[in-house]
Protein backbone atom coordinates (compact mmCIF):
# COMPACT_ATOMS: atom_id res chain seq x y z
CA UNK A 1 0.00 0.00 0.00
CA UNK A 2 1.07 3.52 -0.74
CA UNK A 3 1.91 5.17 2.57
CA UNK A 4 1.17 8.65 3.90
CA UNK A 5 4.27 10.82 3.89
CA UNK A 6 5.83 12.84 6.71
CA UNK A 7 7.76 15.79 5.31
CA UNK A 8 9.94 18.09 7.40
CA UNK A 9 10.25 21.52 5.81
CA UNK A 10 13.49 23.44 6.05
CA UNK A 11 13.32 27.16 5.38
CA UNK A 12 16.73 28.12 4.10
CA UNK A 13 18.52 31.44 4.05
CA UNK A 14 22.09 31.61 2.73
CA UNK A 15 22.38 27.84 3.16
CA UNK A 16 21.29 27.86 6.82
CA UNK A 17 17.97 26.52 8.03
CA UNK A 18 15.63 29.02 9.59
CA UNK A 19 12.03 28.89 10.69
CA UNK A 20 9.63 31.80 10.71
CA UNK A 21 6.74 31.92 13.15
CA UNK A 22 3.59 33.18 11.44
CA UNK A 23 5.82 34.16 8.52
CA UNK A 24 7.81 36.50 10.84
CA UNK A 25 10.50 36.33 13.51
CA UNK A 26 13.13 34.38 11.69
CA UNK A 27 15.57 32.35 13.78
CA UNK A 28 18.56 30.41 12.46
CA UNK A 29 18.69 26.80 13.59
CA UNK A 30 21.52 25.07 11.73
CA UNK A 31 23.08 23.68 8.57
CA UNK A 32 20.39 22.69 6.08
CA UNK A 33 22.18 19.64 4.68
CA UNK A 34 23.11 18.22 8.09
CA UNK A 35 19.61 18.73 9.42
CA UNK A 36 18.09 17.19 6.26
CA UNK A 37 20.37 14.15 6.49
CA UNK A 38 19.42 13.70 10.14
CA UNK A 39 15.71 13.79 9.24
CA UNK A 40 16.31 11.21 6.50
CA UNK A 41 17.99 8.91 9.04
CA UNK A 42 15.10 9.46 11.46
CA UNK A 43 12.63 8.22 8.84
CA UNK A 44 11.39 11.34 7.01
CA UNK A 45 9.76 10.32 3.74
CA UNK A 46 10.76 13.42 1.81
CA UNK A 47 12.19 16.85 2.49
CA UNK A 48 11.16 20.31 1.34
CA UNK A 49 13.71 23.13 1.21
CA UNK A 50 12.18 26.58 0.86
CA UNK A 51 14.74 29.22 0.02
CA UNK A 52 13.91 32.60 1.47
CA UNK A 53 17.16 34.30 0.50
CA UNK A 54 16.37 37.59 -1.19
CA UNK A 55 19.76 38.70 -2.48
CA UNK A 56 21.37 38.85 -5.91
CA UNK A 57 23.51 35.88 -4.89
CA UNK A 58 20.42 33.76 -4.40
CA UNK A 59 20.64 31.69 -7.58
CA UNK A 60 24.24 30.71 -6.96
CA UNK A 61 23.86 29.91 -3.25
CA UNK A 62 20.72 27.91 -3.94
CA UNK A 63 22.20 25.81 -6.73
CA UNK A 64 25.27 25.10 -4.57
CA UNK A 65 23.03 24.08 -1.70
CA UNK A 66 20.92 21.82 -3.94
CA UNK A 67 24.08 20.10 -5.21
CA UNK A 68 25.19 19.47 -1.62
CA UNK A 69 21.78 18.10 -0.68
CA UNK A 70 21.74 15.78 -3.71
CA UNK A 71 25.14 14.38 -2.81
CA UNK A 72 24.31 13.79 0.84
CA UNK A 73 20.66 12.83 1.12
CA UNK A 74 19.17 9.52 -0.02
CA UNK A 75 15.46 10.42 -0.04
CA UNK A 76 13.54 12.71 -2.42
CA UNK A 77 13.52 16.46 -1.92
CA UNK A 78 11.65 19.45 -3.28
CA UNK A 79 13.12 22.91 -3.65
CA UNK A 80 11.05 26.08 -3.67
CA UNK A 81 11.25 29.79 -3.04
CA UNK A 82 11.23 32.48 -5.70
CA UNK A 83 11.32 30.09 -8.66
CA UNK A 84 9.91 31.93 -11.65
CA UNK A 85 11.18 30.49 -14.93
CA UNK A 86 11.92 27.34 -16.89
CA UNK A 87 15.61 28.27 -16.65
CA UNK A 88 15.50 28.45 -12.83
CA UNK A 89 13.96 24.99 -12.73
CA UNK A 90 16.34 23.52 -15.25
CA UNK A 91 19.33 24.62 -13.11
CA UNK A 92 17.85 23.17 -9.90
CA UNK A 93 16.87 19.83 -11.47
CA UNK A 94 20.32 19.53 -13.02
CA UNK A 95 21.82 20.11 -9.58
CA UNK A 96 19.82 17.08 -8.38
CA UNK A 97 16.49 18.40 -7.05
CA UNK A 98 13.70 15.85 -7.51
CA UNK A 99 10.86 18.36 -7.57
CA UNK A 100 10.49 22.09 -7.51
CA UNK A 101 7.66 24.13 -6.07
CA UNK A 102 6.23 27.30 -7.57
CA UNK A 103 3.97 29.74 -5.80
CA UNK A 104 3.69 33.47 -6.53
CA UNK A 105 5.23 33.28 -10.01
CA UNK A 106 2.65 30.70 -11.08
CA UNK A 107 -0.22 32.96 -10.00
CA UNK A 108 1.31 35.91 -11.84
CA UNK A 109 2.00 33.77 -14.92
CA UNK A 110 -0.08 30.55 -14.92
CA UNK A 111 1.46 29.49 -18.26
CA UNK A 112 4.63 28.78 -16.23
CA UNK A 113 2.97 25.61 -14.93
CA UNK A 114 2.24 24.38 -18.46
CA UNK A 115 5.80 25.17 -19.54
CA UNK A 116 7.32 23.36 -16.56
CA UNK A 117 5.09 20.29 -16.97
CA UNK A 118 5.89 20.12 -20.67
CA UNK A 119 9.65 20.51 -20.19
CA UNK A 120 10.20 18.40 -17.08
CA UNK A 121 7.02 16.38 -16.48
CA UNK A 122 4.17 16.96 -14.01
CA UNK A 123 5.81 14.65 -11.46
CA UNK A 124 8.36 17.33 -10.56
CA UNK A 125 6.02 20.33 -10.53
CA UNK A 126 4.61 21.08 -7.07
CA UNK A 127 2.18 23.97 -6.76
CA UNK A 128 2.59 25.67 -3.39
CA UNK A 129 -0.39 27.70 -2.25
CA UNK A 130 -0.52 29.96 0.81
CA UNK A 131 -4.17 30.29 1.73
CA UNK A 132 -6.07 32.31 4.31
CA UNK A 133 -9.68 32.13 5.44
CA UNK A 134 -11.13 35.61 5.04
CA UNK A 135 -14.83 36.55 5.18
CA UNK A 136 -16.02 32.99 4.65
CA UNK A 137 -13.66 32.18 1.77
CA UNK A 138 -10.25 30.49 1.49
CA UNK A 139 -8.22 32.89 -0.65
CA UNK A 140 -4.77 32.71 -2.24
CA UNK A 141 -1.99 34.90 -0.80
CA UNK A 142 1.28 35.78 -2.52
CA UNK A 143 4.87 36.71 -1.64
CA UNK A 144 5.13 34.53 1.44
CA UNK A 145 1.68 35.55 2.63
CA UNK A 146 2.19 39.29 2.37
CA UNK A 147 -0.05 40.06 -0.62
CA UNK A 148 -3.74 39.11 -0.64
CA UNK A 149 -5.61 38.20 -3.83
CA UNK A 150 -9.27 37.59 -4.57
CA UNK A 151 -8.55 34.19 -6.07
CA UNK A 152 -10.42 31.33 -4.42
CA UNK A 153 -8.00 28.59 -3.39
CA UNK A 154 -10.09 25.74 -4.77
CA UNK A 155 -10.41 27.44 -8.17
CA UNK A 156 -6.69 28.13 -8.41
CA UNK A 157 -5.70 24.60 -7.42
CA UNK A 158 -8.05 23.11 -10.04
CA UNK A 159 -6.69 25.37 -12.75
CA UNK A 160 -3.10 24.58 -11.78
CA UNK A 161 -3.73 20.83 -11.93
CA UNK A 162 -5.37 21.22 -15.35
CA UNK A 163 -2.25 23.08 -16.44
CA UNK A 164 0.00 20.26 -15.27
CA UNK A 165 0.84 20.64 -11.57
CA UNK A 166 1.63 17.16 -10.23
CA UNK A 167 1.21 17.81 -6.52
CA UNK A 168 -0.23 20.51 -4.24
CA UNK A 169 1.50 21.91 -1.15
CA UNK A 170 -1.27 23.68 0.73
CA UNK A 171 -0.31 25.97 3.63
CA UNK A 172 -3.02 27.51 5.78
CA UNK A 173 -1.81 30.87 7.03
CA UNK A 174 -4.50 30.85 9.71
CA UNK A 175 -2.94 27.70 11.16
CA UNK A 176 0.75 28.14 10.39
CA UNK A 177 2.79 28.67 13.55
CA UNK A 178 -0.18 28.16 15.88
CA UNK A 179 0.42 24.47 16.72
CA UNK A 180 -3.36 24.15 16.96
CA UNK A 181 -3.68 21.62 14.16
CA UNK A 182 -3.94 21.61 10.36
CA UNK A 183 -6.77 23.31 8.45
CA UNK A 184 -8.87 20.20 7.96
CA UNK A 185 -11.73 21.69 5.92
CA UNK A 186 -9.72 23.29 3.11
CA UNK A 187 -7.28 20.38 2.99
CA UNK A 188 -10.17 17.94 2.55
CA UNK A 189 -11.91 20.18 0.00
CA UNK A 190 -8.76 20.50 -2.10
CA UNK A 191 -7.81 16.84 -1.78
CA UNK A 192 -11.24 15.73 -2.95
CA UNK A 193 -11.39 18.19 -5.84
CA UNK A 194 -8.19 17.17 -7.64
CA UNK A 195 -6.63 13.81 -8.51
CA UNK A 196 -3.05 14.69 -7.59
CA UNK A 197 -1.51 14.27 -4.12
CA UNK A 198 -2.02 17.02 -1.55
CA UNK A 199 0.55 17.91 1.12
CA UNK A 200 -1.04 19.60 4.12
CA UNK A 201 1.00 22.29 5.85
CA UNK A 202 0.61 24.70 8.73
CA UNK A 203 -0.44 24.11 12.31
CA UNK A 204 1.11 20.79 13.35
CA UNK A 205 1.51 20.76 17.12
CA UNK A 206 0.71 17.26 18.32
CA UNK A 207 0.79 13.74 16.92
CA UNK A 208 -3.04 13.68 16.95
CA UNK A 209 -3.02 16.55 14.46
CA UNK A 210 -1.34 14.27 11.92
CA UNK A 211 -3.88 11.48 12.42
CA UNK A 212 -6.62 14.05 11.93
CA UNK A 213 -5.21 15.53 8.72
CA UNK A 214 -4.72 12.08 7.18
CA UNK A 215 -8.05 10.60 8.28
CA UNK A 216 -10.37 13.61 8.07
CA UNK A 217 -8.36 16.01 5.91
CA UNK A 218 -7.68 13.28 3.30
CA UNK A 219 -4.12 14.57 2.94
CA UNK A 220 -1.58 12.38 1.15
CA UNK A 221 1.31 13.91 3.06
CA UNK A 222 1.81 16.26 5.99
CA UNK A 223 4.52 18.87 6.29
CA UNK A 224 5.83 20.50 9.43
CA UNK A 225 8.86 22.47 10.50
CA UNK A 226 9.21 23.79 14.04
CA UNK A 227 7.92 20.73 15.91
CA UNK A 228 10.69 18.74 14.23
CA UNK A 229 13.40 21.44 14.37
CA UNK A 230 12.96 22.02 18.08
CA UNK A 231 12.65 18.31 18.84
CA UNK A 232 9.12 18.59 20.21
CA UNK A 233 8.05 15.53 18.25
CA UNK A 234 10.52 12.98 16.87
CA UNK A 235 9.85 11.63 13.39
CA UNK A 236 10.33 8.00 14.42
CA UNK A 237 8.04 8.46 17.43
CA UNK A 238 5.40 10.19 15.24
CA UNK A 239 5.49 7.45 12.61
CA UNK A 240 5.17 4.68 15.20
CA UNK A 241 2.19 6.49 16.70
CA UNK A 242 0.48 6.91 13.31
CA UNK A 243 1.03 3.28 12.39
CA UNK A 244 -0.51 2.20 15.71
CA UNK A 245 -3.49 4.39 14.87
CA UNK A 246 -4.17 2.62 11.60
CA UNK A 247 -2.48 5.01 9.17
CA UNK A 248 -0.38 3.44 6.38
CA UNK A 249 3.14 4.57 7.24
CA UNK A 250 6.64 3.49 6.25
CA UNK A 251 8.57 2.46 9.33
CA UNK B 1 34.88 -1.95 -12.47
CA UNK B 2 33.41 0.44 -15.04
CA UNK B 3 29.85 1.61 -14.50
CA UNK B 4 28.15 3.59 -17.25
CA UNK B 5 24.95 5.60 -16.96
CA UNK B 6 23.08 6.07 -20.23
CA UNK B 7 22.88 9.77 -20.99
CA UNK B 8 19.65 10.90 -22.57
CA UNK B 9 16.98 13.52 -21.97
CA UNK B 10 15.95 12.02 -18.65
CA UNK B 11 15.71 13.92 -15.40
CA UNK B 12 17.37 11.83 -12.72
CA UNK B 13 20.84 11.09 -14.06
CA UNK B 14 22.50 13.24 -11.44
CA UNK B 15 20.48 11.62 -8.64
CA UNK B 16 21.67 8.20 -9.80
CA UNK B 17 25.32 9.23 -9.97
CA UNK B 18 25.08 10.87 -6.52
CA UNK B 19 23.54 7.68 -5.08
CA UNK B 20 26.38 5.60 -6.55
CA UNK B 21 28.94 8.02 -5.10
CA UNK B 22 27.36 7.59 -1.67
CA UNK B 23 28.06 3.87 -1.86
CA UNK B 24 31.59 4.53 -3.09
CA UNK B 25 31.15 3.94 -6.81
CA UNK B 26 31.96 6.35 -9.58
CA UNK B 27 30.16 6.12 -12.89
CA UNK B 28 30.58 7.61 -16.32
CA UNK B 29 27.57 9.31 -17.91
CA UNK B 30 27.64 8.74 -21.67
CA UNK B 31 25.58 8.33 -24.81
CA UNK B 32 28.56 6.97 -26.75
CA UNK B 33 27.71 3.41 -27.87
CA UNK B 34 31.37 2.34 -27.51
CA UNK B 35 31.60 3.53 -23.90
CA UNK B 36 28.31 1.87 -23.01
CA UNK B 37 29.22 -1.42 -24.71
CA UNK B 38 32.59 -1.54 -22.92
CA UNK B 39 31.21 -0.94 -19.40
CA UNK B 40 30.91 -3.76 -16.85
CA UNK B 41 27.46 -2.54 -15.78
CA UNK B 42 25.05 -0.17 -17.46
CA UNK B 43 22.37 1.86 -15.69
CA UNK B 44 19.50 3.20 -17.79
CA UNK B 45 17.75 5.81 -15.64
CA UNK B 46 14.79 7.96 -16.50
CA UNK B 47 12.27 10.52 -15.47
CA UNK B 48 10.31 12.01 -18.32
CA UNK B 49 7.93 11.25 -21.14
CA UNK B 50 8.14 7.94 -23.05
CA UNK B 51 7.72 9.03 -26.69
CA UNK B 52 10.13 11.99 -26.30
CA UNK B 53 12.70 9.72 -24.64
CA UNK B 54 12.35 7.05 -27.38
CA UNK B 55 12.87 9.72 -30.08
CA UNK B 56 16.15 10.74 -28.40
CA UNK B 57 17.32 7.13 -28.06
CA UNK B 58 16.58 6.54 -31.75
CA UNK B 59 18.44 9.68 -32.80
CA UNK B 60 21.50 8.38 -30.93
CA UNK B 61 20.93 4.79 -32.18
CA UNK B 62 20.77 3.68 -28.55
CA UNK B 63 17.47 1.91 -29.33
CA UNK B 64 19.55 -0.62 -31.29
CA UNK B 65 22.43 -0.82 -28.82
CA UNK B 66 20.64 -1.27 -25.48
CA UNK B 67 18.78 -4.53 -26.32
CA UNK B 68 22.10 -5.98 -27.60
CA UNK B 69 24.06 -5.34 -24.40
CA UNK B 70 25.46 -8.48 -22.75
CA UNK B 71 26.53 -7.08 -19.34
CA UNK B 72 24.04 -6.49 -16.49
CA UNK B 73 21.75 -3.55 -17.31
CA UNK B 74 19.52 -1.80 -14.76
CA UNK B 75 16.60 0.30 -15.99
CA UNK B 76 15.04 2.72 -13.50
CA UNK B 77 11.49 4.15 -13.64
CA UNK B 78 11.02 5.41 -17.23
CA UNK B 79 14.00 3.17 -18.03
CA UNK B 80 11.89 0.14 -17.05
CA UNK B 81 8.98 1.36 -19.14
CA UNK B 82 11.17 1.97 -22.20
CA UNK B 83 12.50 -1.61 -21.88
CA UNK B 84 8.94 -2.91 -22.38
CA UNK B 85 7.15 -3.49 -25.70
CA UNK B 86 4.90 -0.45 -25.88
CA UNK B 87 3.82 2.48 -23.72
CA UNK B 88 0.45 4.22 -23.75
CA UNK B 89 2.35 7.41 -22.92
CA UNK B 90 2.65 9.16 -26.28
CA UNK B 91 1.72 5.79 -27.92
CA UNK B 92 5.41 4.86 -28.00
CA UNK B 93 6.88 1.65 -29.38
CA UNK B 94 9.67 0.82 -26.96
CA UNK B 95 12.73 -1.46 -26.79
CA UNK B 96 10.79 -4.73 -26.42
CA UNK B 97 13.21 -6.39 -24.01
CA UNK B 98 10.31 -7.30 -21.72
CA UNK B 99 7.22 -8.53 -23.56
CA UNK B 100 4.87 -6.27 -21.59
CA UNK B 101 2.67 -3.26 -22.19
CA UNK B 102 2.89 -0.06 -20.16
CA UNK B 103 -0.47 1.47 -19.26
CA UNK B 104 -1.76 4.53 -17.46
CA UNK B 105 -3.14 4.17 -13.94
CA UNK B 106 -6.91 4.57 -13.63
CA UNK B 107 -7.75 8.26 -13.25
CA UNK B 108 -9.95 7.41 -10.25
CA UNK B 109 -6.61 7.13 -8.42
CA UNK B 110 -4.33 10.03 -7.70
CA UNK B 111 -1.96 10.06 -10.65
CA UNK B 112 1.02 10.12 -10.57
CA UNK B 113 1.50 7.73 -7.69
CA UNK B 114 3.98 9.61 -5.50
CA UNK B 115 5.53 8.12 -2.40
CA UNK B 116 6.69 5.02 -0.58
CA UNK B 117 4.99 1.72 -1.35
CA UNK B 118 5.96 -1.79 -0.31
CA UNK B 119 7.27 -4.57 -2.54
CA UNK B 120 5.92 -8.11 -2.44
CA UNK B 121 6.87 -11.47 -4.02
CA UNK B 122 10.56 -10.64 -4.30
CA UNK B 123 12.42 -13.06 -6.57
CA UNK B 124 15.93 -11.91 -7.41
CA UNK B 125 19.46 -11.44 -6.10
CA UNK B 126 18.77 -7.75 -6.58
CA UNK B 127 16.87 -7.88 -3.27
CA UNK B 128 19.43 -9.88 -1.28
CA UNK B 129 19.68 -8.79 2.36
CA UNK B 130 16.42 -6.83 2.41
CA UNK B 131 13.43 -7.35 4.72
CA UNK B 132 10.48 -9.26 3.27
CA UNK B 133 8.35 -6.28 2.22
CA UNK B 134 10.68 -3.31 1.93
CA UNK B 135 9.39 0.19 1.23
CA UNK B 136 10.72 1.99 -1.82
CA UNK B 137 9.98 5.34 -3.45
CA UNK B 138 7.81 5.57 -6.56
CA UNK B 139 6.86 8.49 -8.81
CA UNK B 140 4.95 7.38 -11.90
CA UNK B 141 1.70 7.71 -13.80
CA UNK B 142 2.19 4.59 -15.95
CA UNK B 143 2.92 0.99 -14.97
CA UNK B 144 4.07 -2.27 -16.55
CA UNK B 145 1.59 -5.11 -16.17
CA UNK B 146 2.55 -8.36 -14.41
CA UNK B 147 4.30 -11.07 -16.42
CA UNK B 148 6.73 -13.97 -16.25
CA UNK B 149 9.65 -11.53 -15.87
CA UNK B 150 8.15 -9.86 -12.79
CA UNK B 151 10.56 -10.15 -9.84
CA UNK B 152 8.72 -7.79 -7.46
CA UNK B 153 5.13 -6.61 -7.28
CA UNK B 154 3.56 -3.47 -5.91
CA UNK B 155 -0.06 -2.47 -5.57
CA UNK B 156 -1.71 0.81 -6.54
CA UNK B 157 -5.32 0.22 -7.53
CA UNK B 158 -4.07 -3.03 -9.02
CA UNK B 159 -0.96 -5.20 -8.85
CA UNK B 160 1.80 -4.32 -11.29
CA UNK B 161 5.47 -5.04 -11.96
CA UNK B 162 7.64 -3.11 -9.50
CA UNK B 163 10.73 -4.85 -10.89
CA UNK B 164 11.56 -7.04 -13.87
CA UNK B 165 14.39 -9.37 -14.89
CA UNK B 166 15.17 -11.28 -18.05
CA UNK B 167 18.71 -12.63 -18.50
CA UNK B 168 21.13 -9.73 -18.02
CA UNK B 169 18.35 -7.12 -18.05
CA UNK B 170 17.01 -5.80 -14.72
CA UNK B 171 14.62 -2.93 -14.15
CA UNK B 172 12.86 -1.23 -11.26
CA UNK B 173 9.78 1.00 -11.50
CA UNK B 174 10.77 2.61 -8.20
CA UNK B 175 13.79 4.82 -7.62
CA UNK B 176 16.52 2.95 -5.73
CA UNK B 177 18.57 6.16 -5.85
CA UNK B 178 15.88 7.83 -3.69
CA UNK B 179 14.85 4.88 -1.53
CA UNK B 180 17.09 5.41 1.48
CA UNK B 181 19.17 2.49 2.72
CA UNK B 182 16.92 -0.08 1.00
CA UNK B 183 17.68 1.57 -2.34
CA UNK B 184 21.40 1.62 -1.57
CA UNK B 185 21.31 -2.13 -0.89
CA UNK B 186 19.60 -2.72 -4.24
CA UNK B 187 22.16 -0.60 -6.11
CA UNK B 188 25.00 -2.41 -4.34
CA UNK B 189 23.44 -5.79 -5.19
CA UNK B 190 23.22 -4.75 -8.84
CA UNK B 191 26.86 -3.64 -8.89
CA UNK B 192 27.88 -7.00 -7.37
CA UNK B 193 25.97 -9.09 -9.94
CA UNK B 194 28.19 -11.42 -11.94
Amino acid sequence: MLTKRIIPCLDVKNGQTVKGINFLNIKEVGDAVELGAQYARDGADELVFLDITATNEKRKTLSELVSRIARNINIPFTVGGGISSVDDVSVLLNCGADKISVNTAAVRNPQLINDLALNFGSQCVVLAVDTKFVDGEWLVYLNGGRIPTEIRTKDWVKEAVDRGAGEILLTSMNNDGTKDGFAIDITKAVSESVNVPVIASGGAGTMEHFTEVFKEGKADAALAASIFHYGEIGIAELKAYLKKNGIEIRI
Amino acid sequence: MKIAIVKYNAGNIRSVSCALERIGISAEVSDDPEVLAAADKVIFPGVGEASTAMAYLKAKKLDLLIPQLKQPVLGICLGLQLMCRHSEEGNADCLNIFDLDVKRFDDKLKVPQIGWNDLTDLKSDLFKGLPENPYVYFVHGYYAELGENTIAKAEYGLQYSAALNKGNFYATQFHPEKSGSVGETILRNFIELK
